[in-house]
């Protein structure tokens, strides 16, 4: 089993798994590098609905393709079928949206669930219309790879490629409206269409998706790459990249291990793969990481103590809370006994020293920056300059002697 | 003599009351909007003087930002025209720019101060074409001319809320454009950015164009503004701010919801 895996990663599995993993790739990008633009439009869940929206286009596609006497199982019939009813199902949430009073969200839960019971229906009767002959279409729920044709892989490796370019091209117009809607339409950008343009891409993800990933989960590609993508950047392009490298990197992978062990269906085994990098950058990524939110918490914290502990010191109370007593013995500005040290009766004037000051600035000083500063912890120095300070120095005269 | 210029004159009833449309910065006839089936504008006229500082004042729920979005655009219009110098506004957006209300926006999104203001180039760049030097330049210029180039590089969710509005104000000025729409640009600001928002204003107004701003502070409209027009879903008055900005019509746009003893602290002209 890891032996067949490491063959499929490393191309050796033969022409078609190889086909199917860079295909897998591809379509990660896309959906990535397009879902980011959709998430931060704060609109992803709509994906969910176009998704769903596929299924019954794909029973209909495959009973009017038997009905002609052709093979119900023809993939660009089938993906051509999933695209019109995609289309319709999403139409069909704007049209909701706009025109009835129930929210983005009611619309989408109602598409969605209506689309997919009658897609779920029409399934049903074509297995019992086909008693016998494996029609083969539950695998567009879940995906898979095994009895790929290379067709099929061309045609998502080509449309794969394809959504690629559009998003490279249309990142401008696509920022400006996910930021700023109202302004990027006083700037000659037709919102609506934008949206709508949006929404083809991802349709477009979804239909190329529709045989690997399957319908249920290709959202989860979507969404996951652009969420895990902004816990590591604060800026829109890195975002987009990041997304998009993301996305690849787990259909690749996804699309490898699925290759390798024949019963286990692609989408979820990609999505796993996507949930973990996701977890370990909410761990890990600096700034918006769950790790370096809590140090940066508790280094906030410390600071808070430590001058409260300072303010306290000088004032000659006896300290009892347990963190400001640690964090004043670590620095050694106090014994164990809690009794100030030489270095704590110096910090414990300077920090009395700049309460003076501060009060003294915040008169001389009628300004927004003296004010707003103003927070017990900023310290003076960084608000005033050198000769400011000086000046405040000789109005307060010299220091009063800490006990 | 254009359709509409004959007609206002002949509404007038004197030949040349009032400017050609063509010299208006902007001219609103008729304009209605209505959310549901209830106007939020009824039917407003207003002709925006040329190099005038216009605030539109009324009470909340006046509809004064809808009618800017009306204008723009961005909210559909019912009936009415929108003229920017003489032609419909939709043939001139590149002479106009707008600036959102600050809450508008998510300010979490992922991008730098700078690449808000070069989305004010928006225009220029198109689809294609790369983001160069001189683009980077004209965008630090505009950062500086609002008192923000230092923060070029910042994340925009680390700023103020004043610092935010500044930022909006320099996406404008990037646009380079002859009229400027502003909608409560001074609501929520600290002092020292208000001071530096209406300074540029007025050096926007030195420079030939033409300023139009939602505002809601009514001690400063004297201070800040050449005109006033005063809406309360209809157009109650406009004009130069000494003729127009008087208790009488104060009270008419606000009704009893404004006390007399806070119209008397403003130390208006009497009619």
């Amino acid at each position: 089993m890891l032996n067949a895996f490491l063959e499929a990663l490393l191309f050796q599995a033969g022409y078609n798994t190889a086909l199917v993993a860079i295909g897998a790739a591809l379509l990660g990008i896309a959906a990535g590098g397009g879902g980011s633009f959709l998430f931060l439009r704060k609109r992803a869940l709509v994906s969910d609905a176009v998704a769903h929206a596929t299924l019954p286009g794909i029973g209909l596609a495959f009973m009017i393709m038997v009905a002609l006497g052709g093979d119900g199982r023809n993939l660009p019939g089938l993906l051509l079928g999933s695209a019109l009813s995609a289309m319709l199902g999403l139409i069909a949430v704007e049209w909701i949206t706009r025109n009835t009073r129930l929210a983005e969200d009611a619309a989408i839960g109602a598409v969605l669930s209506v689309f997919f019971g009658f897609g779920v229906v029409l399934l049903t009767i074509i297995q019992t219309m086909t008693r016998g002959y494996q029609a083969g279409l539950e695998s567009f729920l879940l995906g898979s790879t095994a009895g790929m044709l290379y067709q099929d892989a061309v045609v998502i490796a080509i449309g794969g490629s394809l959504a690629v370019a559009f998003v490279l091209l249309l990142r401008r117009p696509m920022t400006l409206v996910s930021f700023d809607a109202e302004f990027a339409a006083t700037s000659g950008i037709n919102v609506a269409r934008m949206d709508l343009v949006m929404m083809g891409l991802v349709m477009a993800v979804t239909v190329i998706g529709l045989k690997l990933v399957g319908l249920i989960l290709i959202v989860a590609m979507l969404i996951i790459p652009p969420v895990t993508a902004r816990l590591w950047s604060e800026r829109t392009e890195h975002v987009v990249f990041i997304a998009g490298g993301l996305g690849g990197l787990a259909g690749y992978l996804g699309a490898a291990f699925s290759a390798s062990a024949p019963d286990l269906p692609t989408g979820p085994i990609i999505v796993l793969i996507s949930f973990t990098l996701f977890a370990i950058s909410l761990l890990l990524a600096p700034g918006r990481g769950v790790l370096a939110a809590f140090l940066r918490h508790k280094r906030f914290q410390i600071r808070v103590h430590r001058r409260q502990g300072l303010l306290a010191l000088a004032r000659g109370e006896v300290i009892l809370e347990p963190l400001t007593r640690r964090v004043l013995r670590r620095e050694r500005l106090i014994r164990r006994d809690g009794v100030a040290t030489e270095k704590g009766r110096a910090a414990a004037a300077k920090a009395v020293r700049d309460e003076s000051r501060w009060a003294l600035a915040r008169q001389l000083y009628q300004d927004e920056t003296v004010y707003s500063r103003y927070d017990g912890l900023t310290p003076i120095e960084t608000v005033l300059t050198r000769d400011e300070i000086a000046d405040i120095d000789r109005r307060l005269g010299p220091p009063a002697p800490v006990m | 003599m254009s359709e509409v210029a004959l007609e206002l004159a002949s509404n007038e009833g004197k030949a040349v009351a009032k400017p050609l449309p063509a010299d208006s910065p902007l001219l609103i006839q008729e304009l209605t909007v209505a959310y549901g089936e209830k106007p939020a504008v009824f039917s407003v006229d207003a002709s925006i003087q040329p190099q005038s500082m216009t605030a539109i004042v009324g009470p909340n729920g006046a509809g004064k930002s809808t009618l800017l979005k009306a204008v723009l655009g961005i909210v559909p219009r019912l009936s009415g025209k929108v003229l920017v110098f003489g032609e419909p506004i939709e043939n001139v957006m590149q002479r106009v720019a707008y600036v959102p209300q600050r809450a508008s926006v998510d300010w979490d999104f992922p991008t730098r101060v700078i690449d808000v203001v070069l989305m004010g180039l928006y225009r220029e760049l198109g689809l294609l074409r790369l983001v160069r030097r001189a683009h980077r330049e004209r965008a630090l210029a505009c950062l500086d001319r609002v008192g923000m180039a230092d923060f070029a590089d910042r994340q925009i969710g680390q700023l103020s809320g004043g610092q935010q509005q500044r930022v909006f104000l320099a996406r404008a000025l990037a646009q380079n454009a002859d009229l400027y729409l502003l909608d409560e640009p001074f609501a929520g600001v600290d002092a020292a950015t208000e001071r530096a928002i209406i300074d540029v204003l007025k050096a926007l107004r030195g420079e030939k164009r033409t300023v139009v701003c939602v505002h809601h502070d009514l001690a400063t409209v004297s201070d800040y503004f050449s005109n006033v027009l005063l809406i309360n879903i209809r157009k109650i008055a406009e004009g130069p701010v000494a003729t127009t900005f008087t208790a009488e019509n104060l009270q008419k746009t606000y009704g009893g919801r404004l006390a007399t003893a806070h119209i008397d602290q403003l130390k208006l002209p009497v009619a």
